[in-house]
């Protein structure tokens, strides 16, 4: 039976995150409430605006279910995700899961015009667990991790700063892997549900 | 064909932010106080204005690009992306405001437009643009021209849902019929369109656009926002009916639930409770046709 993923569908790129995720071979559920949560393997935060999603949160009283899930299942953000899931968050300093080790600014390459796509080099051990060769990086308006825990595994790197990085059953992304059509990142996070 | 805009990566990145406001609120604002509340609401852009668009139809004049020091104040108050309008054919304007680094620009015919027959070559530039349509053949041949993000025009400023709904349904319904046709059949469809055949055969393959589809011009309640969602927009922008209604942080969270919740009437019902009295609006049928926005841009 393929595995549900869910992904959270409060606001931000959540379909091409469900494109990405049945191109890997799982089925996607969209999530925007505690019983839906309920009902996935795993989660997946999209891109889009950190700020908005929060206040979805809170609205909707989302915080304690996402924060009991998270305690126990594999969890990807990619981007407004990955600012959700990190530890420390500046430019400004706003509330998170804190469930990855992680100190992110974000929109710290500056605005829009700023935006780019790039290859990346993941080390080997991507390689070995997903398949070889780089990595198409599309970044907007991107955070960058400023400082990774003694217990992240850096996974790529662009300009010397980790973009990649995994914690246990967390993975975390700056950039965009469901913008492309080359499912890797995908498929490394499927291997940890 | 030279340009195709659909293989240039730089369209990517583009479009990559018109994807990561899906689901959203764009909020018109007039200055940073409004930016902020707007943001506090839950906005996932805003759009800055000199004037919105209901005080634009009142007081008449030309309609400009705004002034560049309410600009930046604006993007020196918030941290969600900030989008600015440059009238139809402007392309100077709109080098200035790239050149000002907003994130998005809108080249909108709620501005009085600058070209009656050319819109701006918006491949050329490193910004995204989002453009205004009322049917598949304006929006295609927008994205020809480069647009990344395609929004119905509604009617600015006129608090009445009704324009908008025609141009989501028309745009709609335009793509489902392509869906259903012979490739030679396309041929002659794209002549009627007045759109390129390579974007009309990309639309009957994958049954939408090949950039996110907003809805603007009109929206004023949860429910408005719902309603052209539940169409087929995927976010919305809305003008004077936030700040021109008597409760404009109360009304900005309700549409961002109504925009996130649009399937679900119970969550609906709720972020409708305890709002007071919406703008005014207008009877679009009994406007004269020179003051409809929804008819410049070509």
């Amino acid at each position: 039976m393929a595995k549900r993923v869910g992904v959270l569908a409060l606001q931000g790129d959540f379909e091409a995150h469900e494109r990405a995720i049945s191109r890997a071979g799982a089925e996607p559920v969209q999530v925007r409430t505690a019983a839906e949560l309920a009902a996935v393997d795993g989660l997946v935060i999209p891109g889009g605006e950190s700020t908005t999603m929060l206040k979805l949160i809170n609205y909707m009283e989302l915080w304690e279910s996402l924060r009991a899930f998270c305690a126990e299942k594999p969890v990807f953000g990619t981007c407004a995700g990955a600012i959700l899931l990190a530890t420390e968050v500046l430019n400004p300093s706003q509330a998170s899961f804190g469930l990855i080790d992680l100190t992110v600014e974000r929109n710290a390459y500056g605005r829009q015009v700023d935006s780019r796509v790039v290859d990346l080099e993941p080390v080997a051990e991507f390689g070995d667990r997903v398949g070889e060769g780089p990595v198409e990086a599309v970044f907007i308006r991107a955070p960058i991790i400023r400082r990774a825990g003694p217990g992240v595994k850096v996974l790529a790197e662009y300009a010397g700063d980790p973009v990649l990085v995994e914690q246990g059953r967390f993975l975390v992304a700056t950039f965009h892997p469901e913008l492309t059509k080359d499912s890797r990142v995908h498929q490394l996070f499927l291997s940890k549900i | 064909m030279i340009l195709n805009v659909l293989n240039d990566p730089n369209f990517k990145v583009k479009v990559g932010l018109a994807e990561m406001m899906k689901g959203g609120v764009i909020m018109d604002v007039i200055n940073a106080e409004q930016a902020v509340i707007a943001q506090r609401a839950g906005a996932c852009a805003v759009m800055a204005l000199e004037r919105v668009p209901s005080d634009i139809r009142k007081e008449g004049g030309v309609a400009r690009m705004s002034p560049v020091r309410i600009i930046r104040e604006i993007q020196e108050a918030v941290t969600i992306p900030v989008m600015a309008k440059a009238r139809i054919g402007h392309f100077t304007e709109a080098r200035i405001l790239e050149a000002l680094k907003v994130d998005f620009i809108d080249e909108s015919e709620v501005l009085t437009p600058a070209d009656d027959e050319h819109h701006i070559n918006k491949g050329d530039f490193t910004v995204p643009f989002v453009c205004g349509a009322r049917n598949l053949g304006e929006a295609l041949r927008r994205i020809a021209e480069g647009a990344a993000m395609i929004r119905t025009k509604g009617e600015a400023g006129s608090g009445n849902i009704i324009e908008a709904v025609r141009h989501i349904r028309t745009i709609v319904k335009e793509m489902r019929h392509l869906t259903i046709l012979g490739k030679e059949e396309l041929v002659h469809e794209a002549k009627l369109l007045g759109a390129p055949l390579n974007l009309v055969e990309w639309v009957a393959e994958h049954g939408r656009l090949p950039v996110p589809n907003f809805s603007a011009g009109g929206i004023a309640t949860p429910a408005d926002a719902a309603l052209v969602m539940q169409l087929g927009a995927e976010a919305v922008f809305v003008g004077s009916g936030i700040f021109k209604s008597d409760d404009p942080e109360a009304r900005a969270k309700a549409i961002v639930k109504a925009a996130t919740y649009y399937k679900d009437p119970i969550k609906l019902l709720e972020a409708s409770e305890d709002l007071g009295i919406g703008m005014a609006g207008l009877d679009i049928s009994k406007l004269p046709e020179s003051e409809l926005m929804a008819s410049r841009g070509w």
